[in-house]
């Protein structure tokens, strides 16, 4: 395809920008390159930021202070149009006046491309809608406006491609649905794609890298798996799954790992896994990786006791318990229903253990809770 | 087989339950009927055969509607409304259009006073607009006449005109035209291909307005147009001795044009929407 905004391709840097609505600061001080050709995505709860970032990448807010590049080519201070970025709005924003035909074909004739048509049928087809091509938007499903917004955007092949929370006026099967396609299209294209979400199965399903955002910062960025396995601050442990983060002392240390009491119990934590500077630390450990056992079963590896059954789920895959510790916190546990495990009942004594490696460690200076109260919009 | 019997309501329940049923449809009836005697009393006074007087039916004629400037000066009146409509409805859109959206789209000191402002010439009775302008007319030896009405109308029109483009303005979704500017359309094209055509409904509705409000104006087209006659103007004044029968052709043919435009308006509209 020919290609009019291709003299500014290359990697998205964003240097130290902050930008400030009066007294509340949106973003802080944010740093961030998004490598050229990858799926990434900016993950956090409503007023993070994350939407803020991507309006100042599309040029639709100016940073108070700090810079953009696309490569070599500042663009911080050019106007949308200027720019070689696309947006795919939350609500679409389809022109209620114009033809889904005109709709896509809007971009590509404000910049004076030659094959107009040749250029809307195939991203029409690549959408699979080119029977739509002569309707108007509202004779659309919300789908089938999802899609055409896609293509009104990607049909310009530009450096970026922005996706405001582009799925969340989907239901869930939809969603579903549009988040292997949209996935599919991008390796399709080889286009950047920068996508704006709450939601962290859908970050998690599409996006190469995630950047987790809190309070106008990032809090750590990295593959899913990274994210998931080995969180740095207790905001990503509980934002993405869910996470039992337990307080504790470093009693010991070792060459590989750390021994840590936890309200009168030892369990042990690798040291190329610990984030705690000090002695004070957050022990966590994810829900699915506990065995819950009977208290006099053989166990090994790290084992809390003294735990007794407060609630059962089950929810088809795996049963859910809630546990409560002597020390008065409810731990969750998953247990895969593969026959393993006995069939426990709330008021049962049990004990917890888990493979060593699989324990993370967080400063102890955290909030236990941080994360996990955020409110997500539907 | 036997029948069984069907309960039956007593005769005075079934009424009102047929009248609970029927009661919007009664009353649209009515409603529909009080509004239409007058516009139906024109059209069919019309046809009327009258002479000099057209009070009382005088039997059917089409003479009136094959020769609807048969009366004296009526056509020359209808020419000058039609004129100061015209021209009053095209500056009045055009200005009021323009401080809809510095209204509606820019934060500026005084906004909110000119809002507060622009709605005064409404909330002011005629009779107190139309002596004013005329004393300022004259304070200004400007005579009263073509041009001084043209303005008073322009004036009157644009209030009308800001309050119904703003509305529309205040219900476009900004996204829309942020999605132009990401589409590479620069300020101009946006307005041009996005924001002129979503908002144009409401500009057609506010000159719509704007010219029948000018076209049926009497208070202060009376106190400003010094000898020149309009339409109005003639109806009043051969009120005293009578109505022609061409006043109500016209009458009726305004009607019948206004109803025009609004259906064949819908049928474009549905048209556009399949």
């Amino acid at each position: 395809m020919a290609d009019a905004s291709s003299s500014s391709h290359g990697d998205l840097k964003l240097t130290r920008v902050t930008k400030s609505f009066g007294d509340f600061t949106a973003v802080d001080d944010l740093t961030l390159t998004i490598p050229e050709g990858s799926f990434f995505a900016l993950l956090g709860p409503s007023g993070c930021g994350k939407t803020t970032t991507l309006r100042m990448i599309a040029g639709l807010e100016e940073p108070t202070v700090g810079s953009i590049y696309i490569g070599e080519t500042d663009i911080t201070t050019k106007k949308p149009y200027q720019r070689p970025v696309n947006t795919v709005f939350q609500n679409y924003a389809l022109f209620p006046h114009l033809s889904i035909y005109e709709n896509v074909a809007f971009g590509l004739r404000r910049r004076g491309v030659k094959d107009v048509k040749e250029q809307v049928e195939k991203v029409l087809k690549l959408v699979e809608l080119p029977h739509l091509a002569e309707r108007k938007p509202t004779q659309l499903s919300g789908g089938q406006q999802q899609r055409i917004a896609l293509a009104r955007a990607i049909v310009n092949r530009p450096a970026l491609l922005l996706l405001d929370e582009p799925l969340g006026a989907l239901d869930l099967k939809l969603r579903r649905q549009m988040q292997i396609e949209l996935k599919w299209i991008q390796t399709e294209v080889g286009l950047t794609f920068v996508h704006v979400t709450h939601d962290q199965e859908e970050a998690m399903t599409m996006a190469d890298t995630i950047a987790v955002m809190n309070e106008g910062r990032i809090e750590q960025m990295g593959s899913p798996a990274e994210l998931y396995e080995s969180p740095e601050t207790a905001f990503v442990a509980n934002f993405l799954g869910q996470s039992n983060l337990i307080r504790g002392e470093v009693v010991s240390s070792d060459s590989d790992q750390s021994v840590v009491e936890v309200h009168g119990q030892k369990v042990a934590v690798l040291k190329s896994r610990n984030r705690a500077t000090g002695k004070s630390i957050l022990v966590g450990i994810r829900p699915e990786k506990i065995r819950i056992s009977l208290p006099d079963d053989p166990r090994n590896g790290n084992v809390l006791t003294g735990g007794i059954v407060s609630d059962v789920s089950f929810v088809g895959v795996s049963t859910q318990y809630v546990v409560e510790m002597p020390w008065k916190q409810d731990l969750m546990v998953f247990e895969q229903n593969d026959g393993g495990t006995p069939t426990l009942r709330p008021g049962d004594p049990v004990s917890l253990s888990w493979n060593p490696p699989f324990t993370f460690g967080l400063d102890g200076s955290e909030d236990v809770n941080a994360g996990s109260e955020v409110d997500e919009p539907a | 087989m036997s029948t069984i019997p069907i309960p039956t309501l007593p005769v005075g329940k079934r009424i009102s339950r047929w009248f609970g049923r029927n009661i919007i449809r009664i009353y649209a009836v009515v409603g529909f009927t009080y509004l239409f005697i007058p516009v139906i009393y024109t059209i069919a006074f019309s046809f009327n055969n009258s002479e000099k007087s057209n009070l009382v039916w005088r039997g059917f004629t089409w003479s009136n509607w094959a020769n609807p400037c048969g009366a004296p000066d009526v056509c020359n009146a209808l020419g000058n409304s039609l004129k100061i409509g015209v021209l009053a409805t095209f500056v009045a859109t055009v200005l009021g259009t323009l401080i809809a959206f510095a209204i509606g789209r820019h934060a500026f000191r005084g906004r909110s006073t000119t809002n507060l402002l622009i709605f005064l010439p409404m909330a002011t009775p005629e009779v107190v607009l139309g002596s004013s302008l005329l004393a300022m007319f004259l304070t200004f030896h400007i005579n009263p006449g073509f041009w001084p009405t043209v303005a008073a109308h322009v004036m009157f029109c644009i209030s009308f005109v800001v309050v119904t483009v703003k509305a529309r303005i205040a219900s476009l979704d900004p996204r829309l035209e942020q999605a132009a500017m990401d589409l590479y359309a620069n300020e101009r094209e946006t307005f041009r291909r996005v924001t002129l055509p979503l908002v144009m409904p409401g500009i057609a509705g506010a000159a719509l307005l704007a010219f029948s409000l000018s076209f049926d104006d009497f208070i202060i087209t009376n106190f400003n147009s010094g000898t020149m006659n309009t339409f109005p103007k003639f109806v009043w004044v051969s009120a005293a001795r009578g109505i022609p029968a061409q006043a109500n052709v016209i009458g009726s043919s305004m009607f019948l044009i206004a109803l025009f435009v609004v259906v064949a308006g819908q049928l474009v509209n549905r048209k556009k929407a399949r």
